[in-house]
């Protein structure tokens, strides 16, 4: 097993300060440890031009799932016509991804570490004002954020004329009411404004038009937390942690029924199998490894011959699944690929904000053979069903990209597995008229 | 009709109103803020909101209906949530489930019936290193079992 502590600054910028497991990094201890040494350098000598393109150098991708590259995404932005136009940053702390701890983990061990990188990221896009949109749930969270932005208040970090040079940032704090959907950019933007959070039509994109139609930024909690030590050290040193196209560490990690589930952050282009085998300590005795998914329940099912593949965005996209949010989940021989689809696409369908067809009716569509399957009493056709499902919601067929990323895992699941889904199948019972009864029987050819 | 809404309530409303420039943007607020007393939102309590902050009933109702932790029926004084998310999933949630189910005497989505449990699922609270995981109003509970469950629950009543 990896000794979690053994870390300096150099090589682990996200989680170095960290000594204690069970404690959060609060004001004095953070200082003392360089905390807001990159905000005072960055106010002194650094334009918000400046910070955008040590940013944009250092090629810092996205950390919420899409992977774009952040620097590029503040520069989207239109320059500012005049000093007091209203602009945001929005810190997407809404993590629901089924299978993924990295936000929690961030925010309630190293609270100042990501406001300082919200500050920094508010001068950079000239943000004057911050909404952290945290998910109800964490309810802990919730309070350590508060109390930490209460103690950057009294420091002057936050607040009017922060440090003497003039620029001014509130942060406040939002808490959802549930609804996955809401870590949607675009449908995160309209739970804030309070309008029903269905996703918003793009373009125009928030960076142009966002928040009550200002220019707006929405960066995942682990991007923004990426920001003060690049800042800090400069980008050729960001570039060099990896050996990788993309930069940086990453946090990751393995749950399901390994001997030590937790998360890590190690840089991008280990392999899966260190992953597993260093960091998860491998399977708990009795279980092997059936299936992986690399990160989060909307990324493909992999087999275990994937294992050695390059934990980075590129190398997973090429085979065929998503990186997602690098917060593996291992499959063990004791499950069944249908149920375990079941359980995930139930949770999708559940979620589907219903503004779009596919999604909506396509989603229950799939829960319903689904069970079939699992209860052995699946139809001659219901595999090619699903496979067609998978089809209609896949990239560019629906509103948002939920649906994509809600069917992949399935539709990698009966590329790998197969087999268990046709067990599913009671070949006695009359091919499928009846049972799509009721359910836009319309849909078949 | 008769008033729901509590004086403290109403200046709360008022309060809140006066943080946003748009009336919109205070309505989850308002609804949990509400909710925390009353347990859950009923139809008139929309209809009083939606005068005091001139927003349509029709509006405020379309915003609670989306959000699953906005309750539209009668709940218990403790709400159970357990995680059915793919890693409890693997780590056996249905067991926990069954057990809680038995326990109570109810199904899930549902509220015992001397109004002290309501039993829900929830999607992943984000502690999957830890699961089975279980929710009790604001507490988080890490690596449940089918025994641990019933001594966590037993000291709540
Ligand atoms: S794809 Fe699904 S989640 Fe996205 S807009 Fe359509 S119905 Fe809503
Ligand atoms: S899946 Fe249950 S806590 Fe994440």
């Amino acid at each position: 097993m990896k000794n979690f502590f053994n870390k300096n600054e150099e090589t682990h910028p996200l989680t170095w300060r960290i000594k204690d497991l069970n404690s959060s990094i609060f004001i004095d201890e953070y200082e003392n440890k360089k905390g807001y040494f990159a905000l005072k350098f960055a106010l002194k000598n650094l334009s918000p031009d400046e910070v955008i393109s040590i940013i944009k150098s250092s090629k810092l991708k996205g950390r919420g799932g899409a992977g774009f590259f952040t620097g590029k995404k503040w520069d989207l932005m239109p320059k500012k016509k005049n000093i007091l136009e209203d602009r945001y940053l929005i810190c997407n702390a809404d993590e629901m991804e089924p299978g993924t701890y990295k936000d929690r983990f961030l925010i309630e061990k190293l609270p100042h570490l990501l406001l300082e990188g919200i500050i920094l990221s508010a001068y950079a896009i000239g943000a004057s004002v911050s909404y952290i949109f945290l998910r109800e749930e964490y309810v802990l969270s919730k309070i350590l954020l508060e109390k930490s932005i209460l103690e950057a208040k009294n420091k002057n970090y936050i607040g009017k004329n922060i440090l003497n040079s003039g620029f001014n940032l509130k942060i406040f704090i939002h808490t959802g009411a549930g609804r996955y959907i809401c870590g949607e950019e675009t449908a995160l933007i309209n739970s804030i404004e309070g309008k029903r959070p269905n996703p918003r039509y793009k373009p125009p994109f928030p960076s142009h038009f966002g928040l009550w139609g200002k220019p707006t930024c929405v960066n995942n909690v682990e991007t923004l937390a990426n920001v003060p030590a690049i800042v800090l050290n400069g980008s050729s040193w960001y570039k060099n942690i990896s050996n990788n196209d993309d930069t940086g560490t990453k946090l990751m990690g393995f749950s399901g029924k390994v001997k030590n589930p937790g998360l890590w952050e190690v840089p991008f282009g280990l392999t899966a199998r260190e992953l597993l085998e260093d960091y998860a300590c491998g399977m708990k005795d009795g279980y092997s490894l059936k299936a992986w998914l690399p990160g989060g329940s909307s990324t493909g099912i992999l087999t275990e011959s994937y294992l050695d593949v390059s934990m980075d965005f590129n190398s997973i996209n090429i085979i065929g699944s998503r990186l997602g949010t690098a917060i593996s989940i291992a499959v063990d021989n004791s499950i069944n690929i249908v149920s375990l689809l079941l359980n995930i696409e139930m949770f999708f369908s559940r979620e589907s904000c219903g503004w779009c067809t596919p999604c909506r009716e396509g989603l229950p569509w799939s829960i319903k053979i689904l069970k079939d399957l699992v209860n052995k009493n699946g139809r001659l056709g219901d595999v090619e069903m699903l496979e067609k499902i998978c089809k209609n919601l896949g990239i560019g067929k629906t509103f948002c990209s939920f649906a994509p990323g809600a069917v992949s895992p399935l539709y990698n699941g009966i590329k790998y597995f197969r087999e268990e889904f046709d067990n599913g199948i009671d070949t006695n019972l009359p091919i499928y008229e009846k049972k799509v009864c009721g359910i836009q029987s319309n849909i078949f050819s | 009709m008769k008033k729901i809404l509590s004086k403290e309530e109403k200046t709360f409303i008022l309060k809140e109103l006066n943080k946003y420039k748009n009336p919109d943007a205070v309505i989850i607020e308002i609804l949990k803020f509400v909710q925390k007393r009353l347990r859950w939102i009923s139809l008139d309590t929309i209809k009083e909101i939606s005068k005091i902050i001139s927003v349509p009933a029709s509006k405020i109702d379309s915003i609670a209906t989306f959000y699953n932790q906005i309750f539209r029926r009668p709940v218990g004084k403790n709400i159970i949530k357990y995680c059915d998310g793919v890693v409890c999933y693997i780590n056996g949630y249905e067991k926990i489930e069954a057990e809680l189910s038995n326990y109570l005497k109810i199904q899930p989505g549902n509220t015992t019936k001397d109004k002290k449990f309501t039993l829900i699922p929830i999607c992943c609270l984000g502690n999957c290193h830890n699961s089975p995981t279980i929710m009790i109003n604001e507490n988080l509970f890490s690596n449940v079992t089918k025994k641990s469950i019933i001594t966590i629950l037993d000291n709540i009543i």
